[in-house]
């Protein structure tokens, strides 16, 4: 069990965007759509601090202005729709070596952390990037778009091992997505970002 | 021994050989020839205005006329550290940066060398002072400009990886550490290879002058490594302040990347 703490943006400005107030519990998770261009990337960017932004965010009692940018970050991770490998390979890029079974839920095998980054596919990186952030054990996640790049059957897979990583954790997550039956199954609550304004929309229970 | 006299007309007689190479690639279409021709005119219209230069400089030997010298120098080559980057810091850092640093470096060396090893008198006489910060700020010149140029281009394309390493918690030091160890390689890479061949491959520039001018060998070769040493110096610790200063600037007090502190490439 980590933290249980939850997240709030009070105010948060950015791009076309401005004046955001939201809340998330620990272990619920938020989505957030929109059309392309409207905004959602940029608006978890400023949760994660990467772009100068308006307004303040809260997890629990501590406040992003008041927290290092690399120390805010490393608690309040954004996991982007692409993610970047620098290294030879994949295992480098792990500060500790993942659990077997980790490995397995996202389908892959101890040997995947031995493959040469330049061999991996667009779907790989991305589970290989989710799979790196979740085991830094942050205190909250930004998600975007985390299955874009996945075949449905591999995407619910993620998808179900995302869900019981942020329940056990209590991890309050935003996640940005477009499908509304993902939405659906994983959502605590959910926004649409239309024309610079966030609606909350009810989870339509069907 | 004395130097051979070189008169004027034995010089015209160099140029038109360079006149006759241009003409050569004007004819084979190579599209070289003006610029070739632009650049020759160059060197023989400043080469004889500093010479002009030095001749009232070391009649006069005032550390006034020297400071200015250097001065005007400094300013120069960080004008030129500016114009040879793609992608320069905004807002007058470009300049600040490169001018600092190589202003920190090459005359913090110039003026060490110059007072505790060679010890001429007075310390600044010009015959000394001015060839050796000419060739200590021409080669920080070129490292700090090689090394802010790398730096900012890469970070440019890359910013993918550092902003990735941003999100996984990474101070800003350590997102932009593989490129800041390439930007110092670029650097300090040419005065490595220049000391690496020396001797073997080429012959030091002021060491074949000076041999030229009646110096005994032994004696030019150590003025030569002395020199070598101190563009070394001045180019490492040049390079090593403009990086640093440089990628600082390339993040704010958030440790966000800020790429917009850059300028678009010049077509």
């Amino acid at each position: 069990m980590g933290s249980t703490e939850p997240l709030r943006l009070a105010g948060v400005g950015i791009g076309a965007l401005s004046d955001i107030d939201l809340g998330i519990a620990p272990g619920e998770i938020g989505c957030i759509s929109g059309a392309s261009g409207s905004g959602k990337s940029r608006l978890l960017r400023a949760v994660a601090d990467l772009e100068p932004h308006a307004g303040e965010v809260w997890l629990g009692e501590q406040a992003q202005s008041q927290t290092p940018g690399h120390v805010w970050r490393r608690q309040v991770m954004l996991v982007p729709a692409e993610s970047h490998w620098w290294e030879e390979r994949v295992g480098e890029h792990f500060a500790k070596r993942p659990a077997e079974s980790e490995l397995e839920a996202l389908g892959f095998t101890p040997d995947t952390l031995e493959w040469q980054v330049s061999r991996l596919s667009t779907g790989e990186k991305q589970r290989l990037g989710l799979l790196r952030a979740v085991s830094l054990e942050p205190r909250a996640l930004l998600l975007d778009e985390p299955t874009a790049n996945l075949d449905d059957a591999t995407s619910e897979r993620v998808e179900a091992w995302l869900v019981a990583r942020i329940r056990s954790r209590g991890w309050p997550t935003l996640w940005v997505a477009h499908d509304r039956d993902q939405i659906a199954r994983v959502g605590s609550s959910h926004w649409r970002i239309e024309q610079g304004w966030l609606t909350q929309e009810s989870l339509a229970w069907m | 021994m004395d130097v051979i006299e070189l008169s004027w007309w034995q010089l015209a007689l160099a140029a038109l050989m360079v006149v006759a190479l241009a003409a050569c690639t004007a004819a084979m279409r190579l599209g070289m020839s003006r610029s070739l021709l632009v650049a020759a005119l160059r060197t023989v219209i400043q080469l004889a205005l500093v010479g002009l230069v030095l001749e009232a400089l070391f009649a006069a030997e005032r550390l006034v006329w020297v400071v200015l010298m250097a001065l005007a120098m400094l300013l120069i080559a960080g004008r030129e550290v500016m114009a040879r980057q793609k992608r320069r810091l905004l807002g007058g850092w470009a300049f600040g940066i490169g001018t600092l640093s190589m202003f920190l470096s090459s005359f913090t060396v110039a003026v060490l060398t110059l007072t505790v090893i060679i010890g001429p008198e007075p310390w600044y006489r010009p015959q000394y002072a001015i060839p050796l910060l000419g060739m200590l700020l021409g080669n920080t010149m070129t490292g700090v400009a090689l090394a802010l140029d790398r730096l900012t281009d890469t970070a440019w394309r890359q910013r993918g990886v550092i902003e990735n390493r941003l999100m996984l918690g990474q101070p800003w030091q350590e997102a932009i550490g593989d490129i800041r160890r390439e930007a110092m390689r670029s650097g300090l890479m040419p005065m490595i290879n220049a000391m690496a061949a020396a001797g073997v491959v080429s012959l030091p520039g002021m060491m074949t002058g000076q041999i030229l001018a009646g110096t005994a060998p032994g004696l030019a070769v150590k003025y030569q490594i002395l020199i070598m040493f101190a563009i070394t110096l001045g180019t490492g610790f040049g390079t090593l302040a403009a990086v640093s200063a440089g990628s600082r600037r390339l993040f704010d007090s958030r440790e966000r990347l800020r790429l917009d502190r850059l300028s678009s490439p010049r077509s």
